[in-house]
């Protein structure tokens, strides 16, 4: 078998990544909001708009995480240990959310402590999230085929604040999600936190684009040698068009769909952007996806079931949205 | 404390609790799908009380499932780089197999199985049962596949010290796979037919909700009746294919210290690693052959035939085996004395009966985590069987602080959600089925009261 399987590992695992960030995006974003709601029956309904989705939605991160084993195990082998504490900052804070959808539900008595996780538990969670990308970006400490850094390593001012950036962007994606699945004065509550997240994504967004660059010159020379200035300065410009768009959509009240579509696309964007900056590098400054890729047997093996198995998940995923479409409604469910 | 013990710990830690969670999921989700189908296709009302009822303790049971599942595979990662990185061209199409067929088929139909009844036609609501137990099917599928290559590993080639495949259906189908398989998917059936007999009797006891009580407590014991017996069956072929697999390690949950013919099964001791030989040993002459080798002068390996470093900690399975059998045993009785009542008519009458019943809830548990216990450290010292060490298996970058922190946490963590859960769950079952569907809609959802705000300082 002489096929290169690697870009289509690439695809997938980008594809997985980005449907991973997109859809709990806008699930954790929906639980930092959540510690913004006036009280138990926006509570409620907020809560009600991804309770029938929000675990389909992580397991996107099982596969993020296992198809990263899978297609590229010597990446897997370095990142995850590199990143050992957001990462378990992540799992807990996952684990606390999580539960609290059904926990909330059934405990009266501590309604209001599984209230504070289901929001505190969603926001550690992407702030770890945005410390594991901004550590990504920065790259790790390697030997052979190990990482030889401290645990601690990856927490600097650039992965904070990459974290900081994720809390927002989460909570823009969420807002624009409430947007679709709310109405009235909850609906042009969650407009007005959208616009104050906006306000910070544009901020974060220029920042990390600065600071970049700054800190590699690699990725400097990429995005500012001629003549790829040329070619590349659409994506910084599209985004910006997009942030305005956002910004009007947002602060329209027939604007339904808009916001949350937007704010897809200005993640699309940020995703490109990244994924120019370090391209083909999947262990940064390190190994290329070719290095790190697995053997080809097992590509093929995985690859198989995967583009056969993919496009019936997401017809019934997207069935299963189908099920759950228009407002969400405090008056479905088992409990 | 070294990075390595702590990190075994852990893993310790969050798999045993999560194992307790398949263990009963798997068996109710076949359960809820089998009373959505009786009420499919009989439309009796009663079926659907019992299916509502079930799918309440379900939903709190597979979200805790989910995020102490989630956990499971970063720990390949976090703790046990190096072994991700030997065997990820073997093991992880599995793991990825795992999420690919269970997984986003248990979380998309899950949503419409809790949230859709009145929103998709009844056809539709019981083929999401159908798929949700499908998709616990799936997952346990994978999920022992790779456990299982871990013990008797096959189908590969080693290159520069890690694994690469050369057979997939070798590798899927390694040798302990079928009896692994079966033997836990019976287990977690049994496990769940034990929480609902233990419920049904407790119900029974207090005069409860007796239709629904009986109905549950009857189909369920004439399953036992099959399964349990089954299950026996299934452990014996198990223990044979260890024996001819895993040798070393069958010596340790027996405590055969000698290779011996004639070999007597040793029901109590206490082993000695260091003197290589058994205290206070209670022994019956013949049985071990006859028992592990189906014949009086089969040869029984004996754990002196390996060097020390190759050996498993004995005490671990030697105990956990035991304790396992042993549940075993009670089982068997429990359901011997159902049929026995039965006959007579007395089975829902029979106080002392019932309560047995109840304390009878949480033997599948145990078992389960007794058998895991067995064949986890009877594998050591290896996690790859014969070809990689534990200890060549963590993550070279962690020191024992990390691992410590990191271990503390998750101790912290499950130490609220489980009792939680557990809680919330003893709640719904103390509300029986009472609880009709139309009143649940209003709990659960937008108040008929006029909305009363939560004070500022929880907002």
């Amino acid at each position: 078998m002489t096929i290169d399987l690697v870009p289509l590992w690439t695809a997938i695992l980008g594809l997985g990544v980005f449907f991973y960030v997109l859809l709990d995006g806008f699930d954790l974003g929906v639980g930092i909001l959540y510690g913004f709601a006036p009280d138990t029956a926006s509570r409620n309904l907020v809560m009600n708009s991804i309770a029938p989705i929000w675990d389909g939605n992580e397991t996107w991160l099982i596969l993020g995480g296992v198809g990263l084993l899978a297609a590229f195990p010597l990446a897997f082998a370095i990142i995850i240990p590199a990143v050992y504490f957001p990462i378990l900052i992540m799992l807990l804070a996952l684990a606390f959310r999580g539960v609290a959808f059904e926990f909330r539900f059934r405990d009266a008595p501590h309604r209001t402590f599984w209230d504070h996780a289901f929001c505190a538990g969603s926001t550690l969670a992407t702030l770890a999230q945005g410390i594991v990308l901004g550590a990504f970006i920065q790259g790790f400490q390697v030997d052979g085929r190990h990482f030889t850094g401290g645990s601690f390593d990856c927490f600097t001012l650039f992965s904070l604040f990459t974290g900081l950036a994720l809390l927002l962007g989460y909570t823009l994606l969420g807002a624009g999600w409430l947007v679709l699945k709310t109405e009235g004065e909850l609906q042009r509550r969650v407009r007005r936190h959208g616009v104050v997240a906006l306000a910070g994504v544009a901020l974060a967004v220029g920042v990390v684009s600065i600071w970049t660059p700054l800190m590699d010159a690699d990725i400097a020379h990429r995005w500012f040698s001629w003549p790829n200035i040329a070619f590349l300065s659409p994506v910084p410009l599209v985004t910006a068009g997009l942030a305005f768009w956002e910004w009007r959509a947002l602060r329209d009240p027939t604007s339904e769909v808009a916001p949350f579509l937007i704010a897809v696309c200005l993640f699309l964007c940020s995703y490109i952007g990244i994924t120019i900056s370090l391209f083909p590098m999947i262990v940064p400054h390190r190994f290329t996806l070719w290095q790190a890729a697995s053997s080809p047997d097992t590509q093929l093996f995985l690859g198989l079931g995967t583009l056969f198995l993919l496009p019936v998940i997401l017809t019934y995923t997207a069935w299963s949205y189908w099920v759950f479409r228009g407002k969400a409604r405090a008056d479905i469910g088992y409990h | 404390m070294t990075a390595l013990l702590l990190s075994r710990l852990q893993f310790v830690w969050v798999v045993a609790w999560h194992i307790l969670l398949p263990a009963f999921t798997v068996g109710t989700a076949s359960f809820i799908a089998v009373l959505e189908g009786l009420y499919f296709f009989t439309g009796r009302d009663i079926y659907f009380r019992i299916s509502g009822f079930w799918t309440r303790i379900f939903a709190v049971s597979f979200g805790m499932g989910v995020v102490s599942g989630i956990i499971m595979p970063f720990q390949f990662g976090t703790n046990w780089s190096r072994f991700s990185d030997a065997t990820a061209n073997v093991l992880s199409p599995l793991l990825a197999y795992e999420g690919l067929t269970a997984f986003f088929l248990e979380s998309a139909f899950l949503g419409v199985l809790l949230f859709g009844r009145t929103l998709v036609p009844r056809w539709a609501h019981f083929i999401a049962a159908l798929m949700v137990a499908g998709g616990t099917l799936f997952s346990s599928f994978w999920i022992l596949a790779t456990n299982s290559w871990m013990q008797t590993p096959a189908g590969y080639r080693i290159v520069d010290g890690r694994f690469f495949p050369a057979s997939w259906m070798a590798i899927i189908f390694n040798p302990s796979f079928p009896y692994r398989l079966a033997h836990t998917v019976t287990g977690f059936y049994v496990t769940t037919g034990f929480v609902v007999v233990a419920v049904s009797a407790w119900m029974l006891r207090r005069s409860r909700f007796v239709e629904e009580a009986r109905l549950t407590m009857s189909m369920t014991l004439w399953l036992l009746t099959a399964l349990v017996p089954l299950q026996v069956f299934l452990g014996d072929q198990h223990g044979l294919n260890t024996l001819e697999y895993q040798p070393a390690k069958l010596a340790a949950i027996e405590a055969h210290w000698k290779p011996e013919a004639h070999a007597p099964l040793i029901l109590f001791a206490i082993p000695d690693q260091a003197g290589e030989r058994n205290y206070a040993q209670i022994a019956v002459p013949e049985l071990g052959s006859l028992i592990l080798t189906h014949s009086r002068n089969g040869m029984v390996p004996g754990l002196t035939q390996w060097s020390k470093d190759q050996r498993a900690p004995v005490i671990f399975p030697f105990f956990a085996f035991r304790i396992m059998v042993g549940l075993g045993i009670l089982m068997a009785v429990l359901v011997i004395t159902a049929l026995v009542l039965r006959r007579n008519g007395r089975l829902y009458h029979t106080g002392w009966f019932l309560l047995v019943c109840e304390w009878m809830g949480a033997s599948g548990f145990l078992a389960v985590l007794a058998g895991w216990t067995t064949t986890e450290t009877g594998r050591q010292p290896w996690t790859v069987y014969g070809l990689m060490r534990t200890a060549d298996s963590v993550s070279p970058s962690l020191t024992p602080v990390d691992v410590a922190l990191s271990l503390a946490g998750y101790m912290l963590v499950y130490l609220v959600i489980y009792p939680a859960g557990l809680m919330l769950m003893a709640r719904i079952v103390s509300k029986g089925f009472a609880e009709a569907p139309k009143e649940d809609k209003v709990e659960a959802g937008r108040p008929r009261s006029p909305v009363v705000p939560i004070p500022e300082a929880s907002a």
